[in-house]
């Protein structure tokens, strides 16, 4: 029919035919480059509701067998730049991202606090226990609240803070070692370095 | 081990399918008869194993075996057995073995039913059928393994998402999928074609079917989501132009253009580049659709398991199948021969103008819906496209459609008589002006998208039905005669007009809800009285009520009329602790009239809850004519001309004049 197949009048040439019937191919790579380009961007990325922001002011209890005093907004203004990691022990993404912080705490490159999100403590200290304490300093966030003011929307979730407590880069979901690689540990270098962080 | 046999059962089908996409197609092209024979059995086998691994996914929730990966992230043993087994659907990995235990199913359907088609027709569109399947496949066993172990294994799942734990959604995916996997028949048909060089009227009779199933299933599957969006999000809201649900109407604005255009393929011998073209467009939205909602490039609710390795995958293989797709046909429809000539005032000119209009509003959505990976890709900016911009571009688009509807199929194929068609619409072109008089008149703040759907609903229903009596010769002979003519029609008119009804009726559900409801926000405490639309709610109580994996938040109201008992309603809001949500259940009494919707909200910390209660006449209507257009292509799918044999019979016949 875009041929003009069918009408009454319109003899077509087939010059016309072939360029018509190219039309939809065409139509679809530009659609193509642009799904592929896609792939590189994320829309879930929240751009500067936290980032660049202090952290909220917080003070969370500590879990019961760990000889802390709890996390709180004082804990990240200690002039050291540091990761706080999201975490739960009914969630299973954690579980996998769990080898990755116990590899990190080992190259001692940074400190790593923890914010165990929605979750009894008695739950989320067997779980260190169980599977190893990659934390420094550990909060117990039971109701979710200190969650909200962090705009945490999912776990696992982390953030990277700088020495004066200011928000540089927050991570989304899982760390895996191509995360950790290209995003986590270059604005770990950026914060040390005291240069602008990109992530 | 259970596991590990439905992962091997998955790899043997991948081999079986490697071998249906290749062996088949080569035989037809060197016309080996045994080798094209290897596709009906091995449609067969896949069939059987991909249902066995598909089998074997279900056992492993039903045992709640959290020694398998998917199983632990997506289920729990407190969950009810009903979304133990819609789990296994409700995640990336398992719906995508029940996308491909699908199409098994279809290709084995083709060739089991298909005996009657052309022997290298047949291997050939088996073979495309198994070369979708075998990219499927792959990108199952590469990227989305469901069959992966856990080690250690978790003494407990992760629990399913709340928002799914309700029947609507439960069997939501099922339907869409057999939808969109229906709608490669025909594209799998349209390659053949092209391959083979030719089409005549017997591909468009097969094409038609197959095309119907899946336009049936994808109206069910997006009525049933759009119905679950209405009672589940609390807000009444029942289309939220969300990306996810935009990727399910696409394909069905291309498969009912698919449709129309396959009825002038089969009568008319016209427009067969257009019906390949349609048909191929429509599976590749149907593709598209998946890659949108599993491959993370839009953001949306519904994108539940997105990883960008996938979409990659996705991409590369929507590129290979779509891209190839319209690669050949760029090349072969200029070859094609071409059909039949009809002017434009004619049943075919009429059916032009419906694909146009209908491919036309399925580029506006997917505008809309890419907008904002078009901007973000090219500018870095951030935006969402809503309902503004749909009401601006798609509305516009749709209203002409609805308004040709009723006239088109007054018109007789080759050439027709427009006043001639237009005066016998006299008595419905009446009504509908009494209707916008009507509304005028009723309605307090009236806009001119309330006239227009209401005038345009009329015109739908009563133009539907003044076209069936126009068949019939109703009150033109006697009764009798009138009710032997309509028992003579073929299942088609009939399933035509109840389709076409269907339309309208959604159109007046649609326009009536939203011009007429009533809305009230309001917090209350037990012991008060909230008013809508002439009802009195009752505040009776409120506590707590334990469910199988939540806990319940749940008010009593009792609702009168006039002092008289309607109903009792119990608006209710769950919060689930694997994973941590609340859900709000909303309490709704549905009548044809018109639904008392009532939604429980926060508390205010001081005795007193927030409700949203709404009054929304004839919202029911909305579904309801999805109900019928479904039912009508229920009735048309069972014409006997659709059935199996029929074809060959049919073909002596000379072209009917204004039969269909």
């Amino acid at each position: 029919m875009s041929e003009g197949e069918g009408m009454a009048k319109a003899p077509v040439s087939t010059l016309r035919r072939v360029v018509l019937a190219a039309i939809p191919v065409l139509i679809f790579v530009v659609l193509a480059a642009f799904l592929l380009r896609g792939l590189d961007l994320n829309p879930k990325e929240i751009p500067s509701v936290m980032i660049d922001k202090p952290v909220p002011e917080f003070s969370l209890p500590p879990l019961p067998r760990r000889d802390d005093k709890g996390l709180s907004t004082a804990d990240l203004k200690q002039g050291q730049v540091a990761l706080v990691n999201v975490f739960a022990s009914w969630c299973v993404a954690c579980r996998a991202e769990h080898p990755i912080l116990m590899d990190l705490k080992e190259r001692g490159i940074v400190a790593i606090h923890g914010m165990d999100y929605k979750d009894k403590p008695e739950d989320g200290q067997r779980w260190l226990e169980d599977l190893g304490d990659p934390y420094d300093l550990v909060g117990n966030d039971l109701s979710g609240r200190v969650g909200i003011d962090w705009g945490v929307y999912g776990v696992p979730e982390t953030f990277l803070v700088s020495g004066d407590g200011r928000i540089l880069c927050k991570q989304i979901g899982p760390i895996t070692p191509k995360i950790l690689r290209n995003k986590i540990l270059p604005a770990i270098e950026a914060a040390k370095a005291g240069r602008k962080v990109t992530c | 081990m259970i596991p590990e046999i439905g992962h091997f059962a998955l790899v043997l089908a991948l081999v079986v399918m490697i071998v249906q996409a290749v062996i088949p197609q080569i035989g037809a092209a060197t016309g080996r008869q045994g080798w094209m024979k290897v596709a009906d059995m091995a449609a067969m086998t896949q069939v059987l194993l991909v249902g066995i691994a598909f089998a074997a996914l279900m056992t492993a929730y039903i045992q709640s075996d959290f020694s398998v990966l998917n199983v632990a992230e997506n289920s729990h043993t407190a969950k009810p057995l009903l979304y133990k087994i819609t789990g296994v659907w409700a995640n990336h990995e398992g719906s995508l073995l029940l996308w491909i235990f699908i199409l098994a199913i279809y290709g084995a359907a083709v060739a089991v039913f298909g005996d009657n088609l052309p022997p290298t027709l047949k291997a050939r569109v088996l073979a495309v059928q198994a070369t979708v399947g075998v990219g499927f496949l792959l990108f199952i066993l590469a990227t989305s393994n469901p069959f992966i172990r856990l080690d250690p294994a978790p003494l407990q799942g992760n629990g399913l998402n709340p928002l799914l734990q309700d029947p609507g959604l439960a069997f939501h995916p099922p339907f869409l999928y057999l939808g969109y996997v229906g709608l490669s028949i025909a594209f799998s048909f349209s390659i053949a074609a092209l391959i083979e060089g030719r089409v005549d009227p017997a591909w468009a009779r097969w094409v038609r079917p197959w095309t119907l199933t899946a336009w049936i299933f994808l109206t069910i599957g997006i009525g049933i989501g759009s119905y679950w969006a209405y009672y589940e999000l609390g807000w009444g809201g029942w289309w939220f132009w969300d990306p996810v649900e935009n990727a399910s109407f696409m394909p069905w604005l291309a498969a009912t253009a698919l449709l129309h255009s396959a009825i002038v393929v089969e009568k008319r011998d016209a427009l067969k580049n257009w019906t390949i073209l349609l048909a191929i467009l429509a599976f590749s939205l149907s593709l598209l659709g998946t890659f949108i909602v599993r491959s993370g490039v839009l953001n949306s609710v519904h994108a539940f398991a997105s990883d960008p390795t996938r979409g990659f995958f996705i991409l590369l293989f929507l590129a290979s199948v779509v891209g190839g797709a319209l690669f050949l046909y760029a090349l072969r429809a200029p070859g094609m021969k071409l059909g039949g000539v009809f002017a434009p005032i004619s049943r075919e000119g009429a059916l032009v103008l419906n694909n146009l209009l209908l491919v036309a509003a399925a580029a506006t959505v997917l505008i809309g819906t890419l907008y904002p990976l078009f901007l973000d890709a090219l500018t870095g900016e951030k935006v969402s496209v809503g309902p503004p911009f749909y009401n601006a571009t798609f509305v516009p688009l749709i209203a002409p459609l609805l308004a040709t509807l009723s006239v088109g199929p007054m018109l007789p194929w080759k050439r027709g008589d427009l006043a001639g068609a237009l005066s016998r619409l006299k008595a419905v072109f009446a009504i509908a002006f009494l209707g916008a008089v009507l509304t005028l008149w009723l309605a307090a703040d009236v806009t001119p998208l309330s006239i227009l759907g209401i005038v345009l609903g009329l015109w739908l229903v009563f133009g539907a039905l003044a076209e069936f009596a126009d068949r019939i010769k109703l009150f033109a002979i006697p009764l009798e005669k009138s009710v032997n003519r309509a028992r003579g029609l073929p299942k088609s008119a009939w399933g035509m007009t109840l389709a076409h009804v269907g339309v309208g009726v959604m159109v007046l559900g649609i326009t009536i809800s939203d011009t007429w409801q009533d809305e009230v926000l309001t917090s209350a405490r037990p012991g008060d009285t909230l008013q809508v639309a002439g009802y009195d709610l009752e505040f009776q109580k409120i506590g707590t009520v334990p469910g199988p994996n939540y806990q319940a938040l749940q008010a009593t109201f009792r609702v009168t009329r006039d002092g008289e008992l309607v109903t009792m309603l119990y608006p209710s809001v769950r919060t689930f602790t694997n994973p941590p949500m609340q859900t709000t259940e909303a309490a709704i009494r549905p009548t044809l009239l018109g639904d008392i919707y009532l939604a429980l909200g926060e508390p205010d910390g001081d005795g007193a809850y927030a409700f949203r209660l709404y009054y929304k006449p004839f919202v029911i209507w909305i579904w309801l004519g999805g109900l019928f257009m479904a039912i009508g292509g229920l009735v048309s799918l069972a014409d006997r001309r659709h059935r199996i044999g029929a074809p060959v019979r049919r073909r002596a016949r000379p072209a009917p004049g204004a039969a269909e």
